[in-house]
């Protein structure tokens, strides 16, 4: 059972598309990173899995059933943007309120609240929260009752980098409970390490999914070497350009070290004729980030057209 | 039901913690004994004048502060909640938008009710026990009227501020509406239905006329407590058309129920409807 499937789902608001056609889908113990620009539709893509709206075309599963419905909700953690609560409440009052709106126990919010590093706060009102904590207690609130599909919209915000870190390992161990993830981030370096999969939308429409070995196909990126020369640098120089039978590498000299951008499927070739060279004292291979795939899929959609346009 | 009592619960809980169901009920306290000591200053005399003439001064004065106060409790329901950024996340729990909204009726309708009861049912014993020779009977069947009709009212207008607090984007917006529904059923339409009744020269329906009080709870919640007495020369202004209506008491009742469920399931329906 998926944790939500999309099928070929459009939405429009006032006839002005906000998604077309997107598949994609969840599974139980993934964490699926969904990125996209500002209005890209990930908040829409979530309020669909939510039930929050339903859309125009296509089909939305969640963990078995119908979106929206009680018994699903239920089991739906969500933590949403810039998330605020009722500053006159203290941090327990909150939970408890969401809690039994949730049909969960009421035992576990202390606990919940400890687990998030709100121990402290737990009775002071939230209007005396900063930012961080409100968001933990965001947090804490996604957590209630155990969901088997959690979706965070820009959980860090907020948060320190020790918290944050925290904040990782626990959705780590969630993961390798069974627990469905979705993240959406614009802190992209931060997320690389701990997501599954990658989705990228532009203008409503999925740009690329999959993990990131298939996206770094996909986009078919060089891939950096950074080389340490053995003897001289133009004589690893000469290797290389041999090598590549003068393909168009690029070659940068940085104090005494060479960049080479390599296209992938090239790249073992040229590794294996420098190593038998014996020219090279040092090897370092930069893959690209989830940076830089995210810049590669989003600008060659909308930014390079607006920039050829000048 | 659980997740509507949750909702009613937080609310009744939050008028309990920011001092509203106090301060309602003392004010109707203090403003049932003022009038029931002092109603009768303006003719030379202090002291409990006669339960009608009490009644038919709370229910006017009731007129002005039921709506008032219950719109002020109300209007904010859900676009205060919207604004404070929990109403998507609200609905993202295991609870209908109907639910939201009933559950906020019955924490807004109760702490109004609770106000109502304990208010001028401690200004009832109060008159029952320090006053020498009132009729203990009429008192208590007047008062229990005025209390129930005072909570019908009360909640009519809150479902009138649903209709709003669905509708609008903006809590400002909302209190402005609020305000100007007030300022229509309780200065407005009894002179809107004067000037008609002037206007027209004798030649509107004599038998449509008085229904028009039906279009307004607030006449029918004066008109409720007034008539019961029997003594139509209590009626003044355009009440007295009230005389003239043929539904009596039990009609009176429907039409206040009708007040607020009406306007109640009219909001439902528009936050159903309505895009998060």
């Amino acid at each position: 059972m998926s944790c939500f499937h999309l099928d070929n789902v459009s939405y429009r608001y006032d006839r002005s598309p906000v998604l077309t056609g997107i598949d994609l889908t969840l599974e139980p113990g993934e964490i699926l990173g969904l990125f996209g620009h500002n209005g890209a539709g990930k908040t829409t893509c979530i309020k669909l899995i939510l039930g929050l709206m339903t859309p125009n075309q296509g089909s939305v599963s969640v963990l078995g059933g119908h979106a929206g419905d009680p018994q699903i909700t239920q089991h739906i953690g969500y933590l949403p943007e810039n998330v605020m609560f009722y500053p006159q409440l203290t941090g327990r009052e909150i939970l408890n309120h969401f809690a039994r709106l949730k049909g969960a126990s009421l035992n576990q919010v202390p606990q919940l609240l400890e687990q998030v590093g709100l121990g402290d706060a737990l009775d002071a009102r939230t209007k005396t929260y900063s930012k961080g904590m409100r968001q933990r207690l965001g947090l804490a609130q996604a957590l209630l009752g155990k969901p088997k599909l959690l979706m965070l919209d820009e959980p860090t915000v907020g948060l320190d980098p020790v918290a944050t870190a925290d904040l990782y390992r626990l959705l780590r161990e969630l993961r390798d409970g069974g627990t469905g993830i979705v993240l959406c981030s614009h802190v992209l370096p931060g997320v690389e390490p701990y997501i599954d999969r990658a989705a990228i939308l532009t203008n409503g429409a999925l740009k690329a999914a999959g993990d990131l070995a298939a996206l770094r196909r996909q986009a078919n990126m060089p891939v950096t070497l950074s080389l340490d020369p053995a003897n001289s640098v133009s004589a690893l120089e000469h290797v290389i350009d041999r090598a590549s039978g003068n393909s168009g590498l690029i070659i940068k000299t940085e104090s005494g070290r060479l960049r080479v951008d390599v296209q992938p499927r090239e790249k073992m070739a040229l590794l294996n004729a420098v190593m038998r060279s014996g020219e090279v004292a040092d090897i370092s291979i930069h893959q690209p980030s989830l940076e830089d795939i995210y810049v590669h899929f989003i600008g060659s959609g909308g930014l390079a057209h607006r920039g050829g346009s000048q | 039901m659980n997740s509507i009592w949750t909702i009613a619960r937080k609310e009744l809980s939050d008028s309990l913690r920011n001092r509203w169901l106090m301060a309602i009920s003392l004010v109707f306290a203090t403003l049932a004994l003022g009038i029931a000591w002092f109603g009768a200053a303006a003719s030379g005399q202090v002291g409990y004048a006669s339960t009608p003439a009490t009644i038919a001064s709370l229910a006017s004065l009731g007129i002005f502060l039921i709506p008032l106060i219950a719109l002020l409790l109300a209007y904010d329901a859900i676009v205060g909640e919207e604004e404070g950024g929990t109403l998507l996340l609200l609905l993202t729990y295991p609870l209908s938008r109907s639910q939201l909204l009933l559950g906020k009726f019955l924490g807004h309708g109760l702490t109004l009710a609770l106000a109502t009861v304990i208010g001028f049912g401690v200004a009832g014993v109060a008159i029952a026990v320090l006053v020498q020779d009132v009729a203990i009977a009429s008192l208590a069947a007047a008062m229990l009227r005025f209390i129930g009709s005072t909570v019908l009212l009360g909640w009519g207008f809150i479902a009138l501020a649903y209709v709003i607090s669905v509708r609008v984007s903006e809590k400002p917006i909302a209190a402005g509406l609020a305000l100007a529904i007030w300022f229509f059923f309780v200065l407005i339409f009894d002179l809107m239905l004067l000037g008609t009744l002037v206007a027209s020269e004798g030649q509107f329906s004599a038998e449509l006329l008085p229904w028009l009080l039906m279009l307004n709870p607030t006449d029918i919640y004066r008109l409720l407590n007034i008539v019961a007495f029997g003594d139509s020369a209590q009626l003044s202004g355009v009440l007295s058309l009230g005389a003239d209506l043929p539904i009596g008491a039990a009609g009176l009742w429907v039409g206040l129920v009708l007040w607020f469920a009406i306007p109640l399931v009219g909001a439902l329906f528009l936050f159903r409807n309505r895009r998060i």
